[in-house]
């Protein structure tokens, strides 16, 4: 009994001092410094308190890993937060409706629509084969509509004819008729610049939605706006419903804190960004490169991954070496189980494992019962350090004592068991196979097959129909 | 999803602009005590003065010591006062060297910043006091940037001097000083394709230009002016240091107040550079340009205006 309890406390105690979790003051001190850096990458203020009270409420008892400062760990867990909320993957854009697909572009004066509009055809077309209609509506800054007339040139990419002083309604009608007699698949409007509180301007973008219908209604704005972000996106959503946004000059060095702003405030998705002047200058949305820009902490970000891989590496090779040696106690299970928690799922543990990285996308959808873990870790938690280490001695009365200690019934504690065994019997042939292959582990594909064909009943957390 | 509905509702309280929030914050009289200075502080930052300007502008503020409460039209009123305080020697419209036949402006600025449309209405001013005016299509990059200026020519009787799409901008820089100096203009103004400032050889471009205009004046160019949006946030401060000390950039002008930005970045860079404003633009019209006036842009910050 003492055993086991001293056993416990000091795995405990191991693992603050290895690890130790964030304290309040830890975060509090870390998120000061990064609200400023938030507010000199422009993102507005509303934003920054709320996406700051957020990462407080997620960081606070954190674990800091080995080899950083907590307020390095801090800056890490904003980072991800920065790419959650701004989106990791790009979203793409839109074409479904009955043809032509009509992509409307609005945003104020010189934020980069006629360009991002040329782009985005070019973008059209060469990824996706499709055919693109371009027709300007700017009928107010002199020699718009031939701005877009020679981009359109310039890359082979058709144009709506300019008919000298129709108004931009009309513009829009008979682009959408073009479009439907030549048959082309997708049309994009380039709309005049216009501010937000010109209500005469505002209402006729209205009328051109009212007339076309559009899939998509990309708000374009420049990487470098500042606070009124917030206020310009928010009164142009208000008006037309955006579905994106098109980032403009990320190739510039501003720190695009306008980003998250506009993500916040509408909560539609940054679809491309503009990384230049040329017509090829257009890329998906990458959340990861605009979230280090926008903290400006990219090397403490790197630091921390770098330090999370090392960690990583060093257990899988912990793991690695007692398969080697066919020795896998509930020790290591346990361990696994709270790796497991702590990242998040099963699919963060089997990345761990040599020759199931391919399964880790398979399982990264699905859903997984996380309460199973938690009550197979106190199931072990309640063993002495001895039946960790040799199972073999967990015989009737001690399987009662161990469920009462941890809540369970005795029937989850032969379940655990029986897998552990059954792991256990898989880890011995994966030796064995070692062996086959001149003591050397076996290569993941080699250690798939083996598990295709031995693989033990799944552990009750995995997803049914589950395979290896 | 969750957080975007409670950050939206979050906003519609806070984005109010910077005056009214003044009045929330010290609505019914308060004294201006550590809380409520942090909460201008934020006002400020809100109005993009930067985080570091707008913490010296609180600290300046609370200097004053008000002893009682104050109200917040009380407050704004002070703000107001230090503000223009801050940019009061930034206040010098753009006066041309009579000596010099012609005054060449050369017009930079990141790209969209509104370079070509203030060109048209500097044009239109000088026209309106009698000036003998030149325009120069040095943006040969963007597509049909020389027809937009050839337009802005029509419309203010000036004639440009335009070259072919894609044409060496310095050359067509030195042809159009060339003739401008033959007809002895009282001013050259000299459109550039917009650059972003961390890109080198485009930036290279505009000294060759500078070098090329020495040659035929050796004092030219007379005005660097460089053109920000009021939509700018922070990047403003690299936007003028590097344009300074590539192009020489000599005074500011801020375009599209006509909007909800306020430009608050000039006061840290009035501050910071202390480079005279020559102008604001108000509108996408050629009678849309003011001179900068300190005082009614203070106001107009902290929402008095
Ligand atoms: N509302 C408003 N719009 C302006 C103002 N100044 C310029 N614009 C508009 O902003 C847009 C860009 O202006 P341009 O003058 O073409 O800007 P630029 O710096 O020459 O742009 P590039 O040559 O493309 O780099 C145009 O639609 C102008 O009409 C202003 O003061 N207020
Ligand atoms: N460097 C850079 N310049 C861009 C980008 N997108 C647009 N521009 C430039 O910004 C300026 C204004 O763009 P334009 O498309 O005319 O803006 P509009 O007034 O919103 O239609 C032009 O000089 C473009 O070449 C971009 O992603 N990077
Ligand atoms: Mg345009
Ligand atoms: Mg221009």
């Amino acid at each position: 009994m003492f055993e086991g309890l001293g056993g416990k406390l000091s795995a405990i105690f191991d693992r603050l001092t290895k690890r130790g979790a964030l304290s309040e003051s830890d975060v509090g001190e870390a998120l000061r410094e990064v609200r400023v850096a938030l507010l000199e990458a422009d993102v507005a203020l509303p934003v920054v308190k709320d996406f700051v009270e957020k990462v407080r409420v997620r960081a606070v008892g954190h674990e800091v890993l080995k080899s950083v400062t907590p307020g390095q760990q801090v800056i890490k867990i904003v980072h991800d937060a920065l790419v959650e909320t701004l989106g990791a993957e790009a979203e793409p854009i839109n074409l479904r409706a009955e043809p032509p697909a009509i992509i409307m572009m609005v945003g104020l004066q010189g934020s980069g629509k006629t360009t991002s509009s040329a782009k985005l055809a070019v973008w059209l077309a060469k990824r996706e084969g499709k055919k693109t209609l371009l027709a300007s509506l700017d009928v107010r800054r002199p020699a718009a509509q031939e701005q877009l007339r020679v981009l359109g040139a310039q890359a082979g990419i058709a144009t709506l004819p300019i008919v000298p002083g129709e108004p931009p309604v009309a513009i829009a009608k008979r682009a959408l008729n073009t479009g439907r007699l030549e048959g082309y698949d997708a049309v994009i409007l380039d709309t005049a610049g216009r501010q937000h509180i010109d209500d005469a301007l505002m209402a006729e973008i209205k009328e051109v939605k009212a007339a076309t219908k559009p899939v998509e209604i990309l708000l374009v704005a420049d990487a470098m706006t500042g606070q009124d972000a917030v206020t310009m996106a928010k009164a142009f959503h208000e008006a037309v419903d955006i579905t994106g946004v098109v980032l403009t000059r990320v190739d510039g060095d501003a720190r695009g804190g306008a980003a998250l702003s506009m993500r916040a405030v509408t909560g539609r998705p940054i679809k491309l960004m503009g990384v230049g002047e040329k017509l090829d200058a257009l890329e998906p949305f990458h959340g990861d490169r605009i979230a280090r820009r926008i903290l400006g902490m990219g090397d403490v970000v790197s630091l921390v991954e770098k330090a999370a891989e090392t960690i990583e590496r060093e257990e899988a090779e912990k793991l690695a070496a007692k398969l080697q040696k066919g020795r896998f106690d509930l020790e290591d299970l346990l361990s696994q189980l709270r790796q497991l928690k702590k990242m998040g799922g099963m699919s963060g543990l089997l990345g761990l494992l040599p020759g199931v990285a391919k399964v880790k996308k398979q399982l990264a959808g699905a859903q997984i019962d996380e309460s199973v873990l938690t009550r197979q870790e106190a199931i072990i938690l309640s063993m002495t350090k001895k039946e960790r280490v040799n199972p073999d001695v967990i015989q009737a009365s001690r399987k009662r004592r161990i469920a009462a200690g941890s809540g369970t019934e005795v029937s989850d504690v032969n379940r655990l068991l029986k897998q552990f065994m059954e792991m256990q019997r898989v880890m011995k042939q994966a030796k064995k196979m070692g062996a086959k292959f001149g003591g050397q582990m076996p290569t993941p594909e080699q250690m798939q097959r083996l598990q295709g064909q031995q693989m033990p009943k799944l552990p009750p957390g995995f997803p049914r129909g589950f395979k290896f | 999803m969750n957080w975007f509905s409670r950050l939206k509702s979050g906003l519609a309280k806070s984005s109010a602009k910077l005056g009214d929030g003044i009045v929330g914050i010290f609505k019914g009289g308060r004294k201006l005590d550590s809380a409520s200075i942090g909460d201008l502080e934020e006002l400020l930052i809100q109005a993009d003065l930067g985080p570091a300007t707008a913490a010296k502008l609180a600290a300046a503020l609370q200097k004053r010591r008000f002893e009682r409460e104050v109200s917040g039209d009380e407050v704004r009123t002070a703000l107001a006062e230090e503000i223009a305080a801050i940019l009061a020697p930034a206040a010098k419209p753009l006066a041309l060297d009579a000596a010099k036949k012609p005054h060449v402006v050369l017009v930079v600025g990141v790209n969209g910043s509104g370079k070509t449309t203030t060109i048209g209405k500097l044009a239109q001013q000088l026209r309106g006091d009698g000036r003998r005016v030149t325009l120069a299509a040095g943006d040969t990059f963007r597509a049909a940037a020389i027809d937009q200026l050839k337009i802005w020519g029509e419309r203010t009787g000036c004639p440009v001097v335009a070259k072919q799409p894609g044409a060496d901008a310095a050359g067509l820089t030195f042809e159009a000083l060339e003739q401008a100096k033959a007809r002895g203009d009282d001013a050259l103004l000299i459109d550039t394709a917009g650059r972003l400032q961390n890109k080198t050889e485009l930036m290279a471009e505009l000294t060759k230009i500078v070098r090329v205009l020495k040659k035929l004046d050796a004092s030219a160019p007379h005005t660097v002016l460089l053109v920000l949006d009021a939509n700018i946030g922070q990047n403003a401060h690299a936007q003028v240091e590097v344009f300074k000390s590539v192009a020489g950039v000599t005074g500011l002008a801020v375009t599209k107040l006509d909007g909800t930005a306020k430009g608050g970045v000039v006061v840290a860079l009035a501050e910071r550079f202390g480079l005279p404003v020559h102008a604001i633009g108000v509108g996408e019209g050629a009678d849309d340009l003011r001179p900068f006036d300190p005082q009614e842009f203070a106001r107009t910050l902290v929402g008095l205006g």
